[in-house]
């Protein structure tokens, strides 16, 4: 799950990651008085969105009077902002942040992941603040300084001295550095994050270290425990059927081509697309209903699938292990009672209770093409969508 | 023979009075899989479908003599439960448990590493299917009777995808030793390399498929070890050519977010290390029907 700039910033604050004073704002009249309350000359307005480079795409505005703010705020607010990350339709600001501007020395960078090959977090900073770390990698290999850390002791003080000296900080800063490294590496871990960067962290003109922006990512499976960061949630910055999926514990990814898929299992439902795209076809979704599907998850798949007007034809393709294909099969039938399926429906089951399942899709009477295999499931959705009418939105 | 287990394995199930583990403890053991009790803190003393059961793992090793455990325990408790097991002696631990934090698994990978090597427990998945010797023993979730028994080993990251493969094998008369699901976690208990060591030594093996899918660095250290210690042929598949970046597919671990995480990117890498890289996923029987006809004579290493 990924938060905005504001929250990461609070809950690094509550671990004692210093950082700007701000305040978030939902309005232009919110974000003049956020201002006055702020304090200060300069106030940097920061769209809200949940993608990098919002600064080259306009959606960071620094103004120098409480007008500006309001003009900033008005024209960000409401808007969807397109940024390299966000795609072409971009994502909706909502909340802008308002943050006093301060003036700093240098900018640096700070960021932690969790790492799948050596399964320990690891801590990434380099000078070389402000730039993307990936862009840093190509070009500079050798200015990204790494520490790996050793779970079963976490991150230790001197790791974070030598990260800071070789950052080329005073003394001063260093001991400034060496307690945000700390505690920012608290925060990850006690929040379970995956992912935390930093980009730009700066050294402000009195040598406090601060960070300037903030983007957190977390585990999905440790939410049930994280409850502060399970509140952040904001499904104004997700595709609104993938928002809905995510209601019904189901596992959809929206894509731009014309067969929907319903499947059981994420391996076997990415091979599902795969194979569709070898028929000649391209695959609308990526849709997980998982183990132990009952008929009403197969039901709520269905239209949540056909809710896409750009589908042209369904394919079910079910392997049951954990799941049973009487219950799915039951699952179709009866979402197709209570949904009106304009397009073709080819229903491909397979391993537990097959004959059961066929059975009663046999005898529902609907009009379903079935398939056996993969492939002739595959063959059929193609087929049938080249000969399905194009449904207008 | 097979690998990790068979008909005469000792399996204590960790979680058994649950709904699922009620449901899987009789499949399995109507294959015919040793399950020798289960333990659920509290319920000791008691029975479950005939089976013993434990407050704690070390009792019901003492009292059973079971070497392998599956767990079916919630999420919040599994990183625990493996632990347990660890600690109790048992030399084999499979997790169905989809859902187990990140950094829960980092730990768990962290206390196994306490043991030497020689004594160290292998554990497979979680987030995964199991592990099935056809009719010798199932230690998992998967349908048993679309398994045939024979000489071909598979390692599957997915569940469903390994049972499409077993049964388009099956389809074609080949019949597998035993079939292996890593799991589809960022962080998984053992990688593809673990039981390709496991293969190689196993007489009865005579090819390996390796069933991977986006996203981790597993499909490619894989790749990279069968070249210099493999002599069996091993076909490849790898699923998610049609994914877009960045998007985590179902599978925590299935999000392609480094260069070399991408179906075709790795299939490239395969190809390179001397797999047979199957041409899409219906088929899986025909390549390793295929690369089984052709078989040249095993390669000696120097």
């Amino acid at each position: 799950m990924d938060v905005h700039e504001y929250q990461a910033k609070e809950l690094l604050a509550t671990f004692g990651v210093p950082v700007p004073k701000g305040a978030v704002a939902f309005s232009p009249d919110q974000a003049v008085y956020a201002a006055t309350e702020l304090g200060g000359w300069n106030w940097a307005v920061k769209a809200q969105i949940h993608a990098g480079a919002r600064g080259k795409a306009g959606g960071i505005k620094i103004c120098k009077t409480y007008h500006e703010v309001r003009d900033a705020a008005q024209a960000l607010l409401g808007k969807r902002l397109v940024t390299i990350q966000t795609g072409p339709e971009g994502k909706p600001v909502q909340r802008v942040y308002i943050e006093v501007a301060e003036p700093f020395d240098r900018e640096l960078y700070l960021g932690y992941v969790l790492d799948r090959k050596a399964e320990r977090i690891r801590v990434i900073a380099s000078q070389r603040g402000g730039m993307e770390i990936e862009e840093i990698a190509r070009t500079e290999p050798e200015a990204i300084l790494q520490v790996v850390v050793e779970p079963a002791v976490g991150l230790q003080a001197f790791q974070a001295r030598e990260l800071a000296f070789q950052l080329g900080l005073s003394i001063k800063q260093a001991q400034s550095a060496v307690s945000t490294i700390m505690n920012a590496y608290r925060a990850f871990r006690d929040c379970d994050a995956t992912m935390l960067e930093i980009n730009p962290l700066v050294v402000a003109k009195d040598d406090r270290v601060l960070a300037l922006d903030a983007k957190m990512s977390f585990d999905d499976n440790a939410l049930f425990r994280r409850h502060n960061v399970a509140d952040m949630h904001d499904p104004s910055q997700q595709d609104p059927r993938e928002a809905q999926a995510a209601e019904h514990n189901l596992n959809y990814i929206g894509l731009d081509g014309e067969i929907g898929c319903i499947v059981n299992g994420a391996g076997l439902a990415m091979a599902t697309m795969d194979m569709i795209k070898h028929a000649g076809g391209t695959p609308a979704n990526f849709l997980d209903v998982g183990g132990g599907a009952s008929p009403e998850r197969i039901a709520t798949a269905l239209k949540l699938v056909l809710s896409d007007a750009k589908v042209r034809a369904v394919l079910v393709n079910i392997f049951a292990g954990i799941n049973r294909c009487d219950w799915v099969a039951k699952g179709v039938v009866q979402a197709c009672e209570t949904v009106d399926v304009k397009v073709p429906l080819v229903v491909r089951l397979a391993g537990t209770n097959v004959e059961e399942g066929q059975r009663i899709l046999a005898e529902s009477g609907l009009k379903l093409i079935t398939a056996d295999t993969l492939a002739e499931a595959a063959n059929k959705a193609v087929a049938a969508c080249q000969g399905s009418p194009r449904v207008a939105a | 023979m097979s690998i990790l287990i068979d008909e005469t394995t000792p399996v204590l199930v960790q979680g058994m009075t649950g709904d699922k583990g009620t449901f899987h403890t009789k499949e399995m053991v109507a294959y015919g899989t040793n399950v020798v009790g289960g333990v659920t803190p509290g319920k000791g003393g008691g029975t479950h479908l005939g089976l013993p059961l434990f407050n704690t793992m070390k009792e019901a090793v003492k009292q059973t003599g079971g070497t392998t455990s599956i767990t079916f325990v919630a999420p919040a408790f599994c990183a625990d439960a493996i632990m347990e097991a660890a600690d109790a002696g048992i030399r084999l631990i499979c997790s169905i448990t989809d859902g187990i934090p990140a950094q829960d698994m980092m730990r768990v990978k962290r206390y196994l590493m306490r043991y030497p090597k020689d004594r160290r427990p292998m554990m497979v998945g979680p987030n995964c299917a199991g592990i099935i010797s056809p009719d010798k023993a199932m230690l998992g979730i998967m349908p048993g009777h679309i398994y045939l028994q024979g000489k071909v080993g598979i390692i599957s990251r997915s569940g469903t995808l390994g049972y499409e493969a077993a049964s388009q094998l099956k389809a074609k008369g080949i019949g597998i030793t035993t079939s292996v699901g890593i799991g589809g976690d960022p962080i998984n208990g053992s990688s593809f390399l673990d039981h390709l060591a496991l293969f190689e030594e196993d007489p009865e093996t005579e090819a390996v498929l390796m069933i991977g899918e986006i996203g981790g660095p597993q499909e490619a250290e894989a790749s990279a070890w069968i070249k210099d210690n493999m002599a069996k042929p091993v076909i490849g598949f790898v699923a998610g050519l049609t994914a877009p970046k960045g998007r985590r597919m179902g599978h925590a671990g299935a999000i392609i977010s480094a260069a070399g995480d991408s179906a075709a990117e790795k299939a490239e890498i395969m190809r390179s290390c001397g797999l047979t890289v199957a041409p899409n996923p219906s088929e899986f029987g025909a390549t390793v029907a295929g690369v089984l006809a052709s078989r040249p004579e095993r390669r000696a290493f120097a």
